[in-house]
């Protein structure tokens, strides 16, 4: 007798935590992937496919589906293992044979460019202004460095230019920096 | 227990913790009268000297300012100006290193002095009448920010809306040899106590508290002797400690109080000036003097009179030493700022400039170069000496490792950067600068963080429009198509439109672009075949006749013909205007044509050096008809010389676009342009397997071709190409689809074959 008021206490104490468990999932369902949002925030945001996805979401969500985390040749080492650390695997070298070591933007030769417009349908972050038939040029402040612009200009006047560096962005130098002690 | 202001009053002063007592070396410059310097031949002045952004230039090279004049204005209000320390002419406005570690260029102005020294109209305002605005602004456009060595705009550290409690003035001057303020408060101590008076009468504390070091009783006397009898001035005396002259070091000392991390003394109702900065108001606004010199220590064993001198802004570093006397040894380093907390400098022209306080010559015996670094012995004498209590070591280690967050928990950016810690370190390990590296680094990782940020918003609403533009586009053509059905049914009888249907096929039928069955298929595209070769073959006798004869609608046989090619020509003509018919058939005839030219300028010679390059794409990416282009352009040069090179640049960039449509178009438009230029246009029924051999043959000369072929070479080229469309009526005519399969297959041979050598030998 003992054991059936033990099933049925049991038995019932299930269907009541069931109940609670089921209620919660549906009403504090999380709307999105939050492992997505948190791999997106770690990519850098050139949008610039070399990955082999149309933008860094993409890859973001390919990424939180078990793609390899060492696809972006423009977040570097330091992406990989932020990435690597949030997914839990081990960080792998960069997949791509060629990293662009140093930043870089667009820059339109403009007495050369035609105005056809093909620059500025390419440039995922519109960053490129101009109108058909007249000069474009880039706003290198907003310039990702994607290079997705250079491959459809018709008349090749878009160069990749390195960063010029300045004070503001000027790292300190360990070896050029002479270490001053005083002798009492 | 007596409050903490009573306590001040009272004199009290606390301590903070750490700090090292480094030998001061100030008795060699504290003593002599400020010198006054010659005017230098040229000032080169830096046109931002301070925290936030430079003003806009007022003058242009060849102006001739006067003393004192702006050369900069303030647009914003982070700026301040700059202005001319004395009367002459701009030289030039261009990139002079910086007087900053890196050492990188930025923009400076070139003043050649022309000994004059003659001042602008001066406007003194009496602080007693004038309301702060008016002071605000006359601040501003003194160009003063602050000269302690930050260089923070002062006219926006003193515009405060919180009630401030104490104004501290910060006469410490902590670090070694430097004894600008020591002998600026000797000499103009009821000055300062002016400007002091102009900022109590912008921030209206409850007291003013002058802090000064204890080895510097002259100073400290004189400062009393002119604030008199005035209330709440407090000339505070705190012990020779190094770092007492930082910021949050002197609050602590003055009133006991911690500036909390992150957070500015104002929040704690403190504002913090340097008695430099206080003595420049004064000037400022007494005498309408804009910040246009300052006094520099001017030290080291190398010199023969150490001493403070009133240098011009914009002074050469090597004017300053050669006027105390400079004897370089070997190897000599100048240092800016002193020996704690300034740097080497490698090129001795950079300028003096608001924050410069001092300038150091030394010898080698006086202040040892770096020395080997040895590893880290845990001692901790670092965090002894920390005056912010950090931990030196642990933030040692995760500089080392790169490791920002760890960092960030060890509060590095309290780190002052005193050089106190790399001062007592046993192991000589340049601490600072392992900080200094670190710091830039996460303000680097802050601005990729930024522009990551906003370059996703930019995506996401570039995606987001696009969307839309998609959306609104579907509706427009759903909307039409409604339209149209809504029409057609109100248009009548549903025989009337079944009449029109049919009408409508038999036109299509009549156009031949509808057969109704595979007979008629056939049979029509053998009559097209035979019209098109038929057609090939007479332009191709026509050509060979006058090579560049018109291909005007008229010459055509078949009148449909000719309304095909008159609806081609018009639709050219739409895109180049001025441009002939032979230039509309033959873009690359009219290129070549300008490059010929005799009369050639600058500018054709630009379109000829955009034809190389496009000619150089060309024939690492297209097939190798593209080089027959050249070929028939040669001939056509004689019929066209006087192109002008206006519709030589246009037609030129559509030559570049089309070279480069070509690499990536089937076989059978790829193979159009070549014929084109050989006046054989129709190509639409072209066998493809024949333009395949023809593109063998071509390609196979084409690799002898160098970018300029040799017109021998080309006469080839271009026979081969024509033999291809001249054998064509003996050929059989292949199905169309297996045509199609052939032609995508040649075509993609030809692009892999294009591709490897472009690999093999890039242009």
């Amino acid at each position: 007798m003992s054991i059936i008021t033990a099933l049925w206490a049991l038995g019932i104490l299930a269907l009541v935590f069931g109940a609670a468990l089921g209620y919660a999932a549906i009403r504090f369902k999380v709307d999105a992937d939050p492992l997505v949002e948190q791999i997106d925030e770690i990519l850098p945001q050139t949008q610039c496919g070399q990955c082999g996805y149309p933008g860094c979401r993409p890859y973001a969500e390919a990424i939180a589906n078990g793609d390899d985390i060492n696809k972006c040749p423009p977040g570097g080492d330091t992406t990989i293992k932020k990435l690597a650390d949030l997914m839990g695997v081990e960080a792998k070298p960069l997949d791509a044979a060629q990293t662009p070591a140093i930043k870089r933007v667009a820059y339109i030769r403009e007495d050369e460019c035609i105005g056809c417009t093909k620059c500025i349908q390419a440039c995922p972050v519109d960053a490129i202004v101009g109108a058909s038939k007249q000069m474009h040029t880039v706003i290198i402040d907003e310039c990702t460095g994607c290079d997705l612009c250079v491959e459809p200009c018709p008349v090749d006047c878009i160069d990749m230019v390195p960063l010029a560096s300045s004070i503001e962005r000027w790292k300190w130098d360990l070896n050029a920096i002479p270490v001053k002690v005083l002798e009492s | 227990m007596p409050t903490l202001f009573q306590q001040i009053q009272a004199g009290k002063v606390w301590d903070f913790h750490g700090g090292i007592h480094p030998p001061s070396r100030k008795e060699r410059t504290n003593q002599k009268p400020v010198a006054l310097l010659d005017i230098p031949d040229r000032l080169y002045i830096p046109l931002r000297q301070h925290i936030g952004v430079a003003g806009k230039v007022l003058v242009k090279v060849g102006d001739r300012v006067l003393k004192g004049q702006a050369l900069t204005q303030a647009d914003n209000a982070m700026a301040v100006p700059v202005h001319a320390p004395t009367s002459g002419m701009v030289l030039a406005i261009e990139l002079h290193t910086s007087t900053h570690p890196s050492s990188l260029a930025e923009p400076t102005l070139v003043l050649a002095p022309d000994g004059m020294d003659e001042w602008r109209p001066r406007k003194p305002l009496d602080p007693e009448q004038v309301d702060i605005y008016t002071l605000l602004e006359r601040i501003q456009e003194s160009g003063i920010s602050g000269m302690g060595g930050a260089g923070f705009p002062t006219h926006i550290k003193v515009n405060v809306k919180q009630p401030v409690d104490y104004l501290i003035i910060n006469a410490v001057e902590c670090e070694p040899y430097i004894t600008a303020d020591d002998m600026l408060m000797q000499e103009r101590a009821s000055d300062i106590i002016a400007g002091i008076e102009i900022l109590v009468k912008l921030l209206s504390p409850k007291a003013v508290l002058i802090g000064i070091e204890d080895d510097k009783p002259i100073a400290a006397a004189s400062l009393k002797a002119a604030i008199g009898q005035r209330d709440n001035y407090f000339v505070r005396e705190v012990p020779t400690k190094y770092p007492s002259g930082g910021e949050k070091q002197l609050i602590q000392l003055l009133t006991n109080k911690e500036v909390p991390a992150g957070r500015r003394p104002l929040d704690i109702g403190i504002v913090m000036q340097n008695v430099g900065t206080a003595f420049a108001i004064a000037q400022a606004v007494l005498d309408d003097i804009p910040l246009i010199h300052r006094v520099v220590t001017v030290a080291g064993e190398t010199l023969a009179q150490q001493q403070n001198v009133l240098a011009l802004i914009g002074t050469p570093i090597s004017d300053l030493l050669n006027a105390c006397g400079f004897q370089a040894e070997p190897q000599q380093r100048i240092i800016v700022g002193g020996p704690m907390m300034g740097f080497a400098i490698a090129d001795w022209s950079v300028p003096v400039v608001k924050t410069t306080n001092c300038v150091l010559a030394p010898t080698e015996n006086e202040l040892g170069a770096a020395s080997e670094e040895m590893d880290c012995i845990r001692c901790g004498a670092c965090a002894d000496a920390c005056p912010a209590s950090l931990l030196p070591q642990q933030l040692l280690w995760y500089s080392k490792a790169h490791d920002q967050d760890k960092l960030a928990e060890y509060n590095l950016s309290d780190c002052i950067e005193c050089g106190a810690c790399a001062y007592v370190c046993p192991s000589e390990i340049p601490l600072v600068h392992y900080y200094r590296v670190a710091k830039a680094e996460i303000r680097e990782t802050q601005r990729e963080a930024l522009k990551a940020e906003q370059a996703k918003a930019r995506f996401d609403a570039r995606t987001e429009r696009l969307e839309r533009e998609k959306q609104e586009r579907l509706e427009r053509n759903q909307q039409l198509a409604a339209q149209r059905v809504a029409q057609q049914q109100a248009s009548g009888q549903a025989s009337q439109s079944a009449a029109a249907v049919q009408q409508a096929l038999a036109r299509t039928q009549q156009q031949s672009d509808q057969p109704l069955d595979k007979a008629q298929i056939i049979a029509e595209r053998e009559r097209k075949k035979a019209e098109a070769l038929a057609y090939q073959q007479q332009k191709q006798q026509a050509q060979t006749a006058t090579p560049a004869e018109n291909t005007a609608p008229g010459t055509a046989e078949d009148p449909r013909k000719a309304a095909i090619a008159a609806a081609l020509a018009r639709a050219k003509a739409k895109k180049q205007a001025e441009a002939q018919p032979e230039a509309i058939e033959q873009p690359a005839p009219a290129e070549t044509a300008a490059s010929d030219t005799p009369d050639m300028d600058a500018k054709k010679a630009a379109v000829a050096a955009a034809i190389a390059r496009a000619k150089a794409k060309k024939q690492a990416e297209a097939q190798p008809e593209a080089i027959e282009q050249p070929a028939p352009a040669e001939t056509a040069a004689s019929d066209i010389p006087d192109v002008n090179a206006k519709k030589a640049a246009v037609a030129a960039a559509i030559a570049r676009a089309k070279a480069k449509k070509q690499a990536e178009a089937q076989p059978e438009a790829v193979e159009q342009p070549a014929p084109a230029e050989t006046a054989s246009s129709d190509t639409a029924d072209m066998d493809a397997k024949k333009a395949a051999v023809a593109a063998a043959i071509a390609r196979a000369k084409a690799k002898k071709l160098a970018e300029q072929a040799e017109a021998q070479q080309q006469t080839e080229v271009k026979a081969t190409t024509q033999q291809a469309p001249s054998a064509e009526p003996q050929e059989p005519v292949a199905p169309p689809e297996q045509d199609a399969k052939k032609a995508a297959i040649a075509a993609a041979i030809a692009r892999a074959k294009a591709k490897k050598q472009q690999n093999s030998e890039p242009l």
